[in-house]
């Protein structure tokens, strides 16, 4: 592919791997399961292109400590799984993260818990956002809702992980890892930042460790005051949303992802019908839009509808959000269920009362 | 004049956290010996693994990083497809190896990964307080096995020979440190798989039968003497696979 101006008519999971490429990550280490397998599949095909690796791993357990110990050389790298596969990740974010090492981790969500089922589902919310992973950690957790989207949350991705030292997660699911829309691509970004803190051989310097461990309780409290400082400069800095009609909004709808594509055209129709309804749809899911939902219950928008594709995960931080300003009203669908706009619009109608004008 | 002996230039000048009698230092100075011999401290990077080595890295001058418990071939996989230029070794137990990270470890050598790993064998997990480990003897008493290994705890396998089978593997073979000629011979046989990853044959694995006095609860010197009788008998030595050989 050719640097271009053109929109080229991709796969969500495709175009996740054209834009790593484009971002400088030349090591992926992938492990099949659906509904993310387009992803591995094109990084094998297009790595040998630009002289990069593509290494099928074992497991998602060996897939993601590879990347570890990719990562710990000062290379851009990066993994991707569906929900099963992702909880196996979790030991691999836990020691990245105290050791500081840079990654892109892709988690395309399926329908849970256990096995459950390959259709598009959001109930790795908690998993993503609350830690899951053990000790005290966050990561940056970017939710695209379209695949030009997921292409530059991808690029950003890269960028943060590298400036935080710190994996930094793309949270899709099945529906926008298998979507094909047309896409843009921006040019080729060469990594060739310089990292005073990577493993290259100890040639005329003192020799570099990196590790998770320290012994002392007073040492590794340290350590970890260091990490949330760096947490507290991602909250600051990190936080993206997109509010969509919510200036004279009487309610807003808040979702994420391909559930918020879905209240989208649900709060159009509302709107079309008159309703004075807006879109709240967090970007960034850690760190969390807060202050923005905040504002708006403070600006008088009295009710909330949030709409999850699982049982209602993210309404804790909405909750949390709005701190008993207004009513969160919920909306989730579980098992791989996708909610229509239809049905989306029905729930607003239920919230809103007979209030149409 | 030549100096005929002195601490290599790869170990750390520290003290070790092993107890007395143990021969984890002993393997670290081997390790280190090579290092230097082959001139390849600026370009080794090491990875520790989890149990009583997880702070090789302390005792290394070389660039290291810190494994998961049983990841240390995942990690070096890593390490080495992103640095091919670099002279990758793990440094592992028999509990880290052969029981949480036989998945990792097989699949490095099927691949044949262009690494080194190094397994300490003494049948036990030290850093946890004497458990039972996949190669702990039959009949051996330990802290989960309190009436000693018996048949419902399954029996102790060989993993050097398991390795030797894999496609990828280009050098495998297991020594012991319990007496001054047998640690020539395991320095020579780390020699050799430091030799063959440099020369890109494949993967490479040595085996070290060492003790563990403090977990075994006997003397160093009873401990060496188990690991010449009933563990030489349970894990013998040799070269299982040695490609410059055809063997």
């Amino acid at each position: 592919m050719t640097e271009n101006m053109h929109l080229t008519m991709m796969k969500g999971n495709e175009a996740l791997g054209e834009a790593a490429i484009r971002a400088g990550c030349r090591f992926f280490f992938g492990y099949p399961i659906t509904p993310q397998s387009e992803l591995p599949a094109y990084m094998a095909r297009r790595m040998p292109e630009v002289s990069g690796t593509y290494l099928q791993a074992e497991s998602e357990l060996a897939a993601v400590n590879m990347v570890l110990g990719a990562a710990a050389t000062g290379v851009r790298a990066m993994t991707s799984s569906s929900s099963p596969g992702f909880s196996l990740k979790q030991e691999g974010i836990s020691y990245m993260i105290g050791s500081q090492l840079p990654c892109v981790v892709v988690n395309i969500m399926r329908g849970g818990p256990g096995l459950g089922n390959i259709q598009p589902a959001q109930g790795d919310y908690f998993q993503m956002v609350k830690g899951g992973g053990h000790g005290d950690y966050h990561m940056v957790t970017l939710a695209p809702s379209t695949v030009q989207e997921l292409v530059d949350l991808t690029m950003l991705a890269f960028e943060l992980a590298d400036q935080y030292r710190n994996p930094v997660a793309i949270l899709g699911d099945g529906l926008l890892g298998q979507t094909m829309e047309p896409v843009r691509f921006p040019g080729m970004k060469e990594d060739d930042a310089e990292k005073d803190w990577a493993l290259t051989g100890a040639k005329g310097r003192a020799k570099r460790v990196i590790t998770s461990l320290e012994l002392n309780p007073e040492n590794l409290e340290a350590h970890n005051l260091k990490l949330q400082e760096k947490f507290a400069r991602m909250k600051a800095n990190e936080i993206r949303w997109e509010e969509y009609l919510c200036s004279d909004a009487e309610m807003v709808v808040v979702a994420y992802g391909t559930a918020a594509r879905i209240a989208r055209a649900a709060v159009d129709a509302a709107r079309s019908i008159g309703y004075k309804v807006g879109l709240f749809r967090p970007i960034s899911l850690w760190p969390f839009p807060s202050a923005g939902l905040a504002r708006l219950a403070q600006n008088g928008v009295q009710r909330f509808l949030d709409v999850e594709m699982s049982s209602g995960q993210m309404i804790e931080d909405v909750q949390l959000a709005v701190l008993g300003q207004a009513k969160v009203h919920l909306y989730g669908r579980m098992g791989g269920v996708v909610p229509t706009p239809r049905e989306v619009l029905h729930e607003i109608q239920k919230v809103m009362g007979g209030e149409a004008k | 004049m030549k100096q005929l002996a002195g601490m290599p230039q790869a170990m750390s000048p520290v003290v070790t956290h092993y107890c007395p009698g143990c021969s984890h230092g002993v393997v670290h100075r081997l390790i280190a010996e090579v290092i230097d011999e082959l001139g390849i401290r600026e370009r080794t990077i090491g990875v520790a693994s989890v149990g009583c080595s997880v702070l090789a890295y302390n005792y290394f001058e070389t660039d290291f990083v810190q494994a998961p418990h049983g990841r240390a071939p995942a990690v070096a996989t890593g390490v080495k497809r992103a640095r091919p230029d670099t002279v990758v070794f793990t440094y592992q137990g028999d509990g880290d190896m052969a029981a949480i990270g036989t998945s990792e470890i097989i699949h490095a050598a099927a691949r044949g990964e262009k690494i080194t790993a190094i397994m300490y064998n003494n049948t036990i997990y030290g850093m946890t307080g004497g458990q039972m480990s996949p190669t702990t003897l039959m009949g051996a008493v330990t802290a989960t096995t309190p009436y000693g290994r018996g048949e419902e705890a399954g029996h102790p396998y060989r993993m050097a020979e398991i390795l030797a089978s894999m496609p990828g593997a280009a050098y495998v073979a297991r020594t012991h440190v319990a007496d001054v000629g047998n640690i020539v011979k395991t320095k020579r046989a780390i020699k050799k798989a430091f030799e063959l990853q440099l020369q890109g044959k494949g993967f490479t694995m040595v085996e070290v039968l060492g003790n563990c006095p403090t977990n075994w609860g006997i003397t160093p010197s009873e401990g060496n003497a188990y690991v010449m009788g009933e563990m030489l008998q349970a894990f013998p030595l040799g070269e299982f696979k040695d490609v410059t050989k055809g063997v």
